[in-house]
């Protein structure tokens, strides 16, 4: 990997490879691969073939199923060919740190919204979301969350009558 | 002339004052949903859908939601342009075309006109599709309510093998990608006879995958999480457009009639045909770049380079509605959230639309002549304003559409569940975006294939098993025919290469 002479050793560090396309590519046919069985394996069990009234439940996806373990099978195939320049980075480290910074904290505040509801939820996630990659001023934080999260209190549950999840706090308020 | 007749009545449906409300915030939304990153045509206009629930249980309350989400994907496809030209990042994946002559405008300071050129363009080809929609879906519809099952059958059939042989993508990634949309279609009660299947005993697969949960998670997640691996920061060139800016340049475009034409129709076969707006966009900066004088300039900031693409994915883009309308089968991603919002408020898409729902589809029609020009005063007054959305830091906006299509896979169902189905597939699309799987193919799947599965059943039941039904008559057999001809196309021109040993 061509790199330039003002390089520190933790960039060099983000740009190593998490992992490569060719491990990728053969993971993603491996998960379309086992979807495919589950559907012929259940297609299988439902019946997949021709009843006296006419095509059985499984009928048709039998066939889909099929096709999907056929076509994972020759994406897995033509992923093992890769190699050398051609097999490259899938994801970097210096990437892939930055998309699980997302990915976890969104994670996290979907199992919030089940107990929290979702305005307090939306209130602590984009605060410390906010914080955590943007070192933003707190004075800041707390005006784009609490904006954030009345101006779509006032959309859904007032102006569209569309009930969102709510939790405790809003018990509490008497918002509920 | 009918069709004249039946847009003038479909133009006093939407000129109500309600209705060009609704058009013109369709129009302002679709916008900010095209500049954002994470947000766009598909599923802006799908987090957007619940919200028109209730509006569609009003009398003329059909027309009005769909004129409010039709606007928001006219909005959406101007929007894209914004991006390209200002900061080198599509908006849109119909946009990256665009990028290649929009940004060196813009480094050269040339913005205004690069904008000005994509904005009117847009509208043009957007203008001469909806009036191809105006003239050329009566036919089709007429056509179409002939069709049996194996008609319908082998229409589904043709617009699936379209996407294996005229994509980019390798065919047996479209081809995996395409049957999974349809099993997951096929998860919970089947269409036919009710029967349970793939649902191994959970309550919440009983009914099935739903393709907004889909698309607000593999469009919306999966892009956010694709943008961020660029970093944290946006650079860009400022806007502002003054009348001086816009006249010139429109003293320029007519110099480029021809490309326009060309562009648009490049722009309306790819949209009917389901190729979709971005591969449209494409070929049309690829088609203008060699018949243009200027050829060789492309790519240094030519505005041609700007027109080509932008008329060509407008064009494509808006005649995607029409087989969506006629035949119920959407052309592009977005037209196929559409269709799916028509089944929900209770609408047949297919051909007795045209019979039944003529205040629909005609208002329709019009609001899509109007939405095209609210959106070309809205785009051309408030670029300074849309290009100050984007200079919002990352760390901020990105927290706030996770929120946003939280909220959106929520209110489909009422379900958390849906929420955690939508992270799965936003992690989804981040891998199939990376390994060149497509995604238009996969929810179009999971948007027809209930539909598509009970006419293949129908058909089935019809001839007592036989497949020879798909070819029982010149015309079941002549569309079976082009479908299998667009199937094997790939493995045609692989041939043909390695016959000719390069």
């Amino acid at each position: 990997m061509a790199t330039e002479s003002q390089d520190t050793p933790e960039s060099l560090q983000d740009r190593r490879s998490a992992f490569s396309t060719k491990t990728a590519e053969l993971a993603v046919a491996g998960l379309f691969f086992l979807f495919g069985a589950i559907i012929v394996f259940d297609s299988v069990r439902l019946g997949a073939s021709w009843a006296e009234d006419g095509p059985q439940t499984g009928y048709f996806p039998f066939y889909l199923g099929i096709i999907i373990c056929l076509s994972s099978l020759i994406n897995a195939a033509r992923g093992l060919t890769l190699s050398g320049p051609r097999n490259r980075p899938f994801v970097e480290v210096g990437q892939l740190r930055l998309v699980l910074s997302v990915l976890i904290p969104s994670a996290v505040f979907v199992g919030a919204v089940g107990w929290l509801g979702i305005y307090v939820s939306a209130i602590v996630y984009i605060a410390v979301f906010m914080r955590w990659l943007g070192k933003y001023a707190w004075w800041k934080l707390i005006l784009v969350a609490f904006g954030v999260s009345i101006v779509f209190y006032l959309i859904f549950e007032i102006w569209f009558k569309v009930p969102l999840p709510k939790g405790p706090i809003e018990a509490w308020l008497g918002l509920d | 002339m009918d069709e004249i007749q039946s847009l003038m009545h479909g133009f006093a449906v939407a000129l109500t004052p309600t209705n060009l409300g609704l058009m013109f915030t369709g129009v302002i939304l679709g916008v900010i949903i095209g500049v954002l990153p994470g947000l766009g045509g598909a599923n802006g206009v799908a987090i957007l859908l619940p919200l028109t629930f209730s509006m569609a249980q009003t009398p003329g309350g059909q027309t009005s939601a769909i004129i409010l989400l039709s606007c928001i994907y006219w909005g959406a496809l101007f929007g894209g342009a914004i991006t390209s030209i200002l900061f080198n990042i599509p908006g849109e994946p119909w946009s990256v075309a665009t990028t290649f002559d929009g940004y060196p405008l813009a480094q050269k300071g040339r913005a205004g006109s690069a904008l000005t050129a994509a904005f009117t363009s847009s509208f043009v080809g957007a203008l001469i599709a909806v009036i191809v929609v105006t003239f050329l879906s009566p036919i089709v519809a007429s056509f179409a309510l002939e069709f049996g099952p194996p008609e319908f059958f082998a229409v589904y059939l043709l617009t699936f093998c379209a996407f294996i042989g005229m994509s980019k993508e390798p065919p047996f990634k479209t081809l995996a990608a395409m049957m999974t949309g349809f099993a997951l279609a096929a998860v919970g009660s089947d269409p036919v006879t009710g029967t349970l299947r793939f649902t191994f005993g959970s309550v919440y697969l009983l009914n099935g995958f739903d393709f907004l949960i889909a698309v607000i998670g593999l469009f919306g997640i999966g892009e956010i999480l694709l943008t961020l691996e660029e970093g944290l920061a946006f650079k860009g060139a400022s806007a502002r457009i003054n009348l001086g800016v816009v006249l010139e340049t429109w003293k320029e475009l007519p110099r480029y009639w021809l490309t326009s034409l060309r562009a648009a129709a490049v722009g309306c076969f790819m949209g009917i045909v389901p190729g979709g707006a971005t591969p449209a966009s494409f070929m049309s900066y690829g088609v203008a770049r060699r018949f243009s004088k200027n050829g060789d300039k492309f790519g240094t900031g030519e505005v041609e380079g700007v027109v080509a693409p932008e008329t060509a994915a407008h064009a494509a883009g808006t005649s995607a509605l029409l087989p969506m309308l006629t035949l119920g089968v959407p052309g592009s991603p977005t037209a196929a959230v559409l269709l799916g919002g028509l089944l929900i408020w209770g609408l047949q898409p297919g051909p007795l639309l045209f019979v039944e729902q003529k205040d629909f589809v005609w208002g329709l029609i019009a609001s899509m002549y109007l939405g095209n020009i609210a959106g070309l005063i809205v785009v051309l007054t408030c670029v300074p304003l849309f290009a100050a959305i984007l200079r919002i830091p990352f760390s901020v906006i990105a927290p706030v559409i996770v929120v946003i299509c939280a909220i959106g896979a929520y209110t489909v169902h009422n379900s958390i569940f849906d929420v955690w189905m939508m992270i799965a597939f936003g992690v989804l699309g981040y891998l199939f975006k990376k390994l060149h799987y497509p995604l238009a193919p996969m929810v179009l799947a999971i948007v027809l294939g209930d539909r598509a599965e009970s006419s293949f059943r129908q058909a089935m039941l019809m001839s007592q098993g036989e497949l020879s039904i798909l070819f029982s008559n010149g015309l079941v057999g002549g569309i079976t025919g082009l479908a299998l001809a667009l199937l094997l196309w790939p493995l045609a021109s692989w041939l043909w290469r390695r016959a000719r040993g390069d």
